[in-house]
């Protein structure tokens, strides 16, 4: 067992875990943000993803304990003063989800690719970064565009 | 997952210590490989010994055409220096063609270096590069040491601290992806040096990353893609599995060999 | 249609939740004192258990119980129940194999639970589940069924000689030979529809409560049909009487048919709770459990031929088709390779006389049942290749033979069962073909020539049927259930209106289209419409969704009982504005009389139905109306796909270059929510056509059971695609809906294999078009197998 602290959503949280104890489920479990998913047991899917220090990581790979003094941002956090973010508007205008499931996993890749690549990003460079996010519904058509416009709306 | 324990390291010798006393120990960077294998239940290592919190074993360095890159230094470090990129824009290449971006941002080129999975994309540029492999003991050149699937030159308590590199005066990397993993069904790493040109190939080999010889005295004698053409990539040493026969995979070699000398720079 | 209304493309009512991360999916569901569930489960394909020696599982610390297969069958716990009879030719009825929801004394897949572990945390269940030991005895296995049919294969059921469950056909034998006899040429085609693993990308889960004084159980699942689940686990699986079960299927991450089944995990943890006095358990799986028991679909082994006159006019089609259906039959795999699939081998054709002959085979596999499309995707694959080769052999365009063939004349009587209410084959086709510039693809195949790459066409014509039913006919055929579907539409005092439906919604946005009925109807905003589903104690009873029936079942069932929310709200406002009831409108949230100024908001009459003090003599108060809706007859989409590829011959890699969808659905509701639809379906389509296949070895292990072996689409993969729709409405049903779920996945992968096997220039090709199979065909080489290793 070892004592972590990590910011959660801005807030500072602590525990004590078990060190085999994955950070998605210290999120899910041990502080009820069940917005971050699994789906995968191979670490491909990115159901689970999530920001550590404002880069995208994967959350069913990576421990609790590995995230110890790190900053962690969930799908619950990145709305602001009650507004959605961005790119969170842009999936619900372009009919970026259907079961909702990969969901919070595409937004915040979504907002990562942004990080990496700028507000303006085109279909091949959405469709490549895609690559660690699997969605089953939507056939990826309206994801690219969600991102795409979600990326445009950051810019503002 | 089996339990475990984790303990960070804050230096070289500290993690080695820290692992003389464990009694079934791994060492962990970004852990994109062992916590899925640990996950499956079908690693249990009693203890993980991370190291990225020791300091000087990240970063990647050139000086002219000495390139030096750190253990830690993750895929997307790699994919995006702007130094490595102007000295050998290849191995920058290589690393965006690893995973996604999120394995990218915790995944190292130390972890994958020292795991030696046979379908990893470091390995063959290793061997191409005629890279040192550093570790806390010794050098080892890339040739020594990796020494087959999943198996390296390494002991047990030994740490890989980096890589280091004369840049070639071109270098290619090609890789076809296996569909479902996206690891290397095939990736060929070409490098024409000052004193020859090298070619490593992973994913395809039942013996793990290797130099293909006869590819390098081909190039050696007439540096072009057509060089190859007379030549075959022995099928009884390749890999074969759902993904691929082993003739399959034997073309792809010679293809991604070509693709590679066509588009070195 | 008003902004919310009939044909708008309203954003999703249900997004605010999932995009804020504030969906509640089974897994996210936590109750005190909750236990978790792990099953120990068969590594072998075929064994028979020797014994269990749960001794050292249950010393385990946090160890409730380890239970087993003949603690299971001693409660009187029923077997697992296929609940649609299918008869042979000969009239026997199918042979069905006993399916314990634990095994008891063989194990007959790899995956197959043995024992359920109820411990204090999941890593202590599945701690335990490892550790309890089970001694095999491991019999010879068989995975392909045209092997499971060979005599001397391993015998998985002793109700099943030779493996076979039943040998049924449709269509006249006798006239169909008598066809080909005068046939001026005679198309053959050896096929193969490979194995798929669903994949909803939520893994499958069950919370149980159990409350002991009301001895009461809850059960929280990804289902797509929680009605029938509890009906099934009640009168069939003897958990408990209805009445003390509710079932509750909240958030559910996709289905695609995999979540309409009901599986051993829910029935071991509601026995399990239930026997221990627990007051919780949950299990949830893991993705490679999800490949381990999830129910497949497709594998289908066919051989067909096709009969034309001299004309290129089709005179006869016969089919012979082998189906594998796993280790056990599971809820309604009878029904998907017969009356889901042989009776749309007309397809869009004018075909005099059809005979189909369907074996359908147990083997050591997982078991498989419908999965999106069910049986539709295995005959217009059948169909369509057989067209384009058609076209090929005779030298005609395929587009050309198609228009040959197609039916124009409505309804139309096909030789296996289904009567067209109405199509329009031709506009499809054009729309596609325009879309898709198909007149310039010669150009373009010369361009990519000079590139050294081979480019290619193809394309598909399908129809498919929706709604299944009506149900004394689905009845007549074997359905152990009928196929219509309830609503309750009920009208709160203050004018806001909530609809209780017996569909489930898994991804398609029923919250937003269901409300758009009402929008529509009242002119009230969606805001003020709620859908209620999922909810056995909520919504009486339902069907659920599959088979895309939401939209012409589900809705028509709604129309019906708006239908009667609109005359009672006619009758009083009547009544307080003294006007003739044939004279009131309903309009933009108000009651009007036509021609008039006289007018009540609409929460005016609504508010009046519940004070009950003007109402018209011998009126009963309330403003609440239910309707059942039983469908007179199947639906059916229709439309063209056309694929355009281009193909690396040194690596065999295929990128699809343009993809067009042009689909007649019938009336839309949501274009948005329609176009997403297909979208997904063309993209598992593809899936099925390029990536996706489950392959097992000789000895029954499932080797693609993870991400890293079974190609899942990824974004990289896959184009945009372009969407138009053509619409004839559907003539049986009140809104014209023909349904749109499936088309995507039905009528997608012909057209990408008809695409591939035009620029490679071979026919004989099998799916999934993997570079390595395509590079193969390309040299001429292996890969043909048409039995294939399932």
């Amino acid at each position: 067992m070892s004592k972590v602290n990590i910011t959660v959503n801005g807030k500072a949280t602590s525990a004590t875990v078990e060190d085999r104890l994955l950070l998605v489920d210290y999120l899910r479990e041990g502080r009820n943000l069940t917005g971050t998913h699994v789906g995968c047991d191979t670490s491909q899917c990115g159901a689970c993803l999530v920001m550590v220090d404002g880069k995208a990581v994967k959350a069913c790979t990576m421990l609790a304990v590995q995230a110890d003094g790190t900053e962690v941002q969930t799908i619950e956090g990145i709305a602001t003063d009650g507004n959605l973010h961005p790119m969170q508007e842009a999936f619900r205008e372009n009919h970026g989800l259907q079961c909702g499931f990969c969901t919070p996993g595409m937004i915040m890749t979504g907002i990562d690719m942004v990080n990496r690549h700028g507000t303006d990003l085109d279909e091949k460079t959405i469709r490549e970064d895609l690559e660690g996010n699997i969605c089953r519904c939507t056939g990826y058509h309206n994801i690219v565009k969600s991102i795409a416009a979600g990326a445009k709306a950051m810019a503002n | 997952m089996y339990e475990t324990i984790y303990a960070r390291a804050d230096s070289v010798s500290d993690a080695a210590s820290k692992m003389g006393s464990a009694g079934d120990g791994k060492y962990i960077s970004g852990g994109m490989t062992l916590l899925p294998t640990m996950k499956q239940r079908l690693a249990a290592p009693d203890a993980l010994i991370d190291l990225t919190s020791i300091g000087d074993m990240g970063g990647v360095d050139s000086s002219g055409r000495s390139v030096k890159i750190g253990a830690l230094a993750t895929h997307n470090e790699v994919n995006s220096s702007s130094a490595l990129r102007s000295a050998c824009p290849a191995l920058a290449d290589l690393a965006g063609w690893i995973g996604d971006p999120a394995v990218r941002y915790r995944g190292t080129i130390g972890g994958s270096i020292a795991n030696n999975d046979p379908a990893a994309d470091y390995p063959s540029a290793m061997l191409a590069l005629g890279a040192t492999i550093h570790t806390n003991s010794r050098e080892i050149s890339a040739d020594d040491f990796f020494t087959g699937m999943f198996e390296t030159a390494l002991s047990d308590e030994e740490i890989v601290t980096g890589i280091s590199f004369n840049a070639p005066e071109k270098c290619s990397y090609e890789k076809f992806r296996n569909p479902a993993s996206r690891y290397a069904m095939a990736g060929v790493f070409v490098a024409k040096h000052a004193d020859g040109v090298r070619v490593g190939v992973t994913g395809a080999s039942q013996g793990g990353a290797y130099r293909w010889t006869e590819a390098e005295d081909a190039l050696n004698a007439n540096w072009s893609p057509d060089a190859l053409d007379g030549l075959a990539v022995d099928e009884g040493d390749m890999l074969s599995d759902i993904h691929a026969t082993a003739a399959y995979r034997a073309n792809l070699v010679k293809v991604m060999a070509k693709r590679a000398v066509a588009g070195a720079k | 249609m008003g902004v919310e209304g009939i044909g708008a493309r309203v954003v999703r009512k249900e997004d605010k939740r999932f995009i804020t991360g504030k969906g509640r999916y089974t897994d996210d569901h936590k109750v005190a004192g909750m236990m978790h569930a792990a099953f120990v489960r068969s590594p072998h394909a075929h064994a028979k258990i020797k014994g269990i020696n749960k001794s050292a599982a249950e010393a385990m610390s946090g160890v409730e119980a380890v239970l087993d297969g003949k603690q299971l069958t001693g409660d009187a716990i029923g077997n697992i129940i296929c609940g649609w009879m299918v008869h042979s030719k000969d009239g026997s009825p199918m042979n069905m194999g006993a399916w314990s929801a634990l095994a008891t004394e063989t194990v007959r897949y790899v995956g197959d639970a043995v024992c359920i572990v109820i411990a204090e945390t999941l890593e202590e269940a599945k701690a335990a589940a490892e550790a309890v030991e089970v001694n095999y005895d491991v019999l010879d296995a068989v995975v392909k069924a045209t092997d499971a049919l060979k005599d001397g294969a391993p015998q998985l059921h002793p109700e099943a000689k030779n493996n076979l469950i039943f040998d049924w056909e449709i269509g006249e034998e006798e006239a169909t030979d008598a066809a080909f006899n005068k046939a001026a040429k005679v198309v053959e085609l050896d096929i193969r529809n490979n194995r798929l693993v669903p994949n909803p990308m939520e893994p499958r889960a069950a919370l149980v409560q159990y409350d002991t004084a009301e001895d009461h159980l809850t059960l929280h699942t990804t289902s797509q049909n929680p009605h029938v689940a509890r009906l099934v686990l009640s009168a069939f699986y003897n958990v408990a009487p209805e009445h003390k079960l509710r079932v509750i299927a909240p958030d559910v991450g996709g289905g695609f048919g995999a979540k309409i089944y009901i599986y051993p995990e829910e029935i071991a943890c509601l026995w399990a709770a239930k026997r221990l006095g627990v007051s919780a358990i949950k299990w949830t799986a893991d993705r490679t459990e999800a490949f381990l028991t999830d129910a497949h679909g497709r594998d289908h082994v066919s051989k067909a031929k096709m009969a034309f006159d001299k004309d290129n006019k089709i005179i006869g089609f016969k089919i012979e088709t082998v189906a594998n259906l796993g280790a056990y039959m599971s809820l309604f795999s009878s029904a998907t390779p017969t009356y889901l699939y042989a009776t749309l081998l007309s397809g869009q054709y004018n075909i005099p006389t059809i005979h189909a002959n369907v074996k359908t085979v147990y083997t050591n596999t997982v078991p498989v049942d419908a999965y999106r499309g069910a049986g539709r995707p295995e005959a217009t694959f059948l169909v369509e290749r057989m067209m384009t080769k058609a076209a090929r052999e005779l030298g005609e365009d395929p587009a050309e033979l198609r228009r040959k063939n197609f039916i124009r004349s409505f309804p139309h009587q096909t030789p296996v069962i289904m009567n067209y209410d109405t199509g329009d084959f031709d506009a499809s086709l054009d729309a596609a073909m325009e879309a898709a510039d198909y007149k310039g693809f010669a150009k373009r195949r010369d361009e990519a020539e000079s590139r050294g790459k081979k480019r290619g066409i193809g394309m598909s014509c399908y129809i498919e049927a929706c709604g299944i039913a009506p149900s004394a006919a689905v009845g007549s055929l074997g359905a152990g259930v009928g196929l219509w579907e309830s609503a309750e539409v009920r009208v709160n005092p203050v004018g806001t209106v909530e609809i209780l439906t017996g569909s489930h919604s898994h991804g398609q946005g029923h919250e937003t289209t269901f409300a758009q009925l009402v929008s529509d109807r009242f002119g009230l905003p969606g805001e003020n419409v709620q859908i209620v589903h999922g909810d056995t104690d909520k919504v009486q009873f339902g069907m659920g969704t599959y088979g895309s029936r939401s939209g012409a079942v589900g809705m028509s069932a709604i129309v019906k009982a708006l239908d009667k929310v609109e005359a009672k709200a006619k009758k009083i406002a009547a009544h307080l504005l003294e006007a003739a009831e044939g004279d009131i409108e309903i309009k933009d949230g108000e009651v009007l009389v036509k021609g008039t100024d006289k007018k009540l908001a609409w929460h005016e009459v609504c508010l009046g139905a519940y004070t009950g003090h003007n109402l018209p003599e011998g009126m009963e108060p309330g403003l609440k109306e239910g309707a059942f809706y039983d469908p007179a007859n199947f639906t059916f989409p229709a439309g063209c796909y056309i694929c355009e590829v281009e193909i690396d011959p040194d690596t065999g890699t295929t990128e699809i270059v343009q993809f067009v969808a042009a689909d007649d659905f019938g009336q839309i509701i949501n274009p948005m929510i329609v176009e997403g639809q297909v979208h997904g379906g063309v993209a598992q389509g593809i899936g099925q056509a390029m990536m996706e296949n489950a392959v097992y070895d000789d000895e029954g292990q499932l080797i693609s059971a993870s991400y890293m072996d079974y190609q899942m689409p990824r974004a990289g993969d896959l184009p945009s695609f372009q969407v138009s729709h053509q619409t004839t409405p559907c003539t049986t049903n009140p809104l014209g809906i023909k349904g749109c779920g499936e088309a995507g996945a039905i009528g997608s992968p012909p057209a990408v294999i008809n695409a591939i096997t035009d620029a490679i220039g071979t026919e004989r090709f099998v799916m999934p078009a993997t570079p390595h199979r395509v590079w193969q065909a390309i040299n001429g080489g292996e890969g043909h197998d048409i039995a294939g290793a399932t």
